[in-house]
């Protein structure tokens, strides 16, 4: 039978499967793409289709990331990308947020700050990244600034939406329980506006990824972006293909840790919390 | 003096003196109360009763201190309000719960902001939950309870804030029909011990008699006070009376007439 907590849970998508047979699922799913990856990368030797450096299988790419992690390469590569995302990323989530939350909260900074956003915002971020260079050279600022730029609007705006969406009632019962203007905003805007806020965050998260690739294209020495570069001159692909992988993981691991962190501050969202 | 004679602590009075609340709608000015002049005693549990868009919740929000009267005075022991207040707490009828916080936060929310230590809070939010019944589900979080279990916290909420007094928007008006007379029971046995000053709209005509030391019947939009009906009836009330029903058809007949003069 089924009971409330169950319709809930299964939603209008009939009932979720078994955490294990879930999981098995996509293991299955994994191995196969990594089959068929394998089968046309060996048709290509094969059948001599083409060059097969232009696919190395599947098994050419793990041996050049393990190789690379071995002998110490890929380290420096991943911590520079990282260092880059974290101080990039943050820098402009704490900016995101130092205006996003007054401009949701008072209408006189939102129209101050509105409409040069709305200019700056259509403009699809990589169109500027010539421009960071150009102001900050091509060392680390401009790549952490470029970082900053791109992510610092989807997190302002989610930000806004999130403080402006907040429901009236809520300010009402916390002022008639006498609650003072800041008292409101720390204690009922913030925590109703943080899920939407996170949401936003997400999507800066793995907007830093999209971003710091391209701008390691330019001007890095070190760097995941840099290795996928440094391939394609010397028509390296299982390093090409290894470095976006341990990119792909990065940015997984990423998304990860910002779910955690929603599903412990938001754990008063889900009816089956205790 | 209040109806039944007996105020409880720290309850106040609310006067309202030739109250008037117009809206703008469109560029033009829709009435929605008209002279309205009302005093409600301390410790008196008074029900306003009317059609829906009569001005009741307006009524209610006015003294509540959301909105402002367009002329006229609302007082509560002569002070003028001018805005929301601690010192009247509100129970809406969609609970409005603070759904990030426990059963126990919420119903601790108020005493916290005035900086009363945590373990005075902790003692607060048990007694009015064991009031309301809700002690072994302190824990839990809004979205967990009931719609009853949530409108139980959110009186509780109010009453452990210390308010002298208490404004209900048909708190019930969403509840299932049993649900709602048990909520009925409840809220009389509490005000037998709290003698709170309740303001409380419906539009539940049974549910006002159950409750009200004075009824209010507004007459259809805009909102004038058609009759004041005081419920000569002991505290704890049996639906079945006769004198019960007599009350309930008496203010059945008058309301009524406002509901189909609202159709017209």
């Amino acid at each position: 039978m089924s009971t409330a907590t169950d319709l809930v849970q299964w939603g209008l998508r009939g009932p979720s499967l078994p955490r294990r047979r879930a999981l098995a699922l996509r293991l299955v799913v994994v191995l196969v793409f990594l089959s068929l990856w394998s089968l046309s990368s060996g048709l290509v030797v094969l059948l001599g289709l083409f060059n097969p450096i232009f696919l190395a299988g599947p098994w050419l790419v793990l041996g050049k990331v393990i190789q690379l992690a071995l002998s110490g390469q890929l380290w420096g590569h991943v911590i520079a990308t990282l260092g880059r995302v974290a101080v990039g990323f943050t820098t402009g989530a704490l900016l995101a947020l130092a205006l996003g939350l007054p401009a949701g909260q008072w209408r006189p900074v939102r129209n101050l700050l509105e409409p040069v956003v709305e200019i700056l915002r259509p403009i699809p971020p990589l169109a500027m990244l010539p421009l960071f260079i150009v102001w900050a050279g091509i060392g680390e600022t401009s790549k952490v600034a470029f970082i900053t730029y791109a992510t610092f609007f989807p997190m302002f705006l989610t930000t806004v939406h999130a403080v402006r969406q907040v429901d009236p009632l809520l300010l009402r019962a916390a002022a008639s329980l006498g609650a003072r203007r800041a008292q409101v905003f720390f204690r009922v805007v913030l925590p109703a506006a943080l899920p939407e806020i996170l949401t936003g965050i997400r999507l800066g998260v793995a907007l830093s990824f999209f971003v710091i690739v391209i701008s390691e294209f330019i001007g890095a020495e070190q760097g995941l972006g840099y290795l996928i570069n440094d391939g394609r001159n010397f028509f390296l692909v299982p390093q090409m293909l290894g470095a976006a992988i341990v990119l792909g993981l990065l940015g997984y691991a990423g998304n990860a840790l910002v779910v955690r962190l929603e599903r412990h501050w938001l754990r008063w969202e889900r009816p089956s919390a205790s | 003096m209040s109806a039944t004679g007996i105020a409880g602590p720290g309850s106040a009075r609310v006067q309202l003196e030739g109250l008037y609340k117009s809206f703008s709608v469109d560029g033009r000015s829709l009435p929605a109360l008209i002279d309205v002049s009302l005093e409600v005693q301390a410790g008196e549990l008074l029900c306003l009763l009317g059609p829906s868009g009569c001005g009741k919740s307006t009524l209610l929000n006015i003294v509540a201190g959301f909105l402002l009267p367009t002329r006229g005075r609302a007082l509560v022991d002569g002070a003028p309000i001018t805005g929301p207040g601690p010192e009247r707490g509100v129970v809406f009828q969609e609970y409005v719960l603070f759904p990030w916080l426990t059963v126990a936060q919420n119903v601790e929310f108020g005493p916290r902001l005035k900086g009363a230590p945590a373990a005075q809070c902790r003692q607060i939010a048990a007694r009015y939950l064991e009031m309301v019944g809700l002690r072994e589900h302190a824990a839990k979080f809004p979205v967990q309870l009931s719609g009853g279990m949530k409108q139980r916290v959110a009186i509780a909420r109010a009453l452990a804030n210390g308010p002298s007094i208490i404004l209900m928007d048909e708190p019930f008006g969403a509840l299932d029909a049993q649900t709602r007379e048990v909520m009925q029971e409840e809220l009389s046995r509490i005000q037998r011990v709290e003698h709170k000053t309740i303001v409380f709209v419906t539009h539940s005509i049974r549910e006002a008699v159950y409750l009200a030391d004075r009824v209010v019947v507004l007459t259809s939009s805009p909102g004038r006070i058609k009759e004041v009906f005081t419920i000569k009836l002991p505290e704890a009330r049996d639906r079945f009376a006769p004198e019960f029903i007599r009350y309930e058809s008496e203010i059945t007949r008058l309301v009524k007439v406002e509901v189909a003069r609202a159709h017209e």
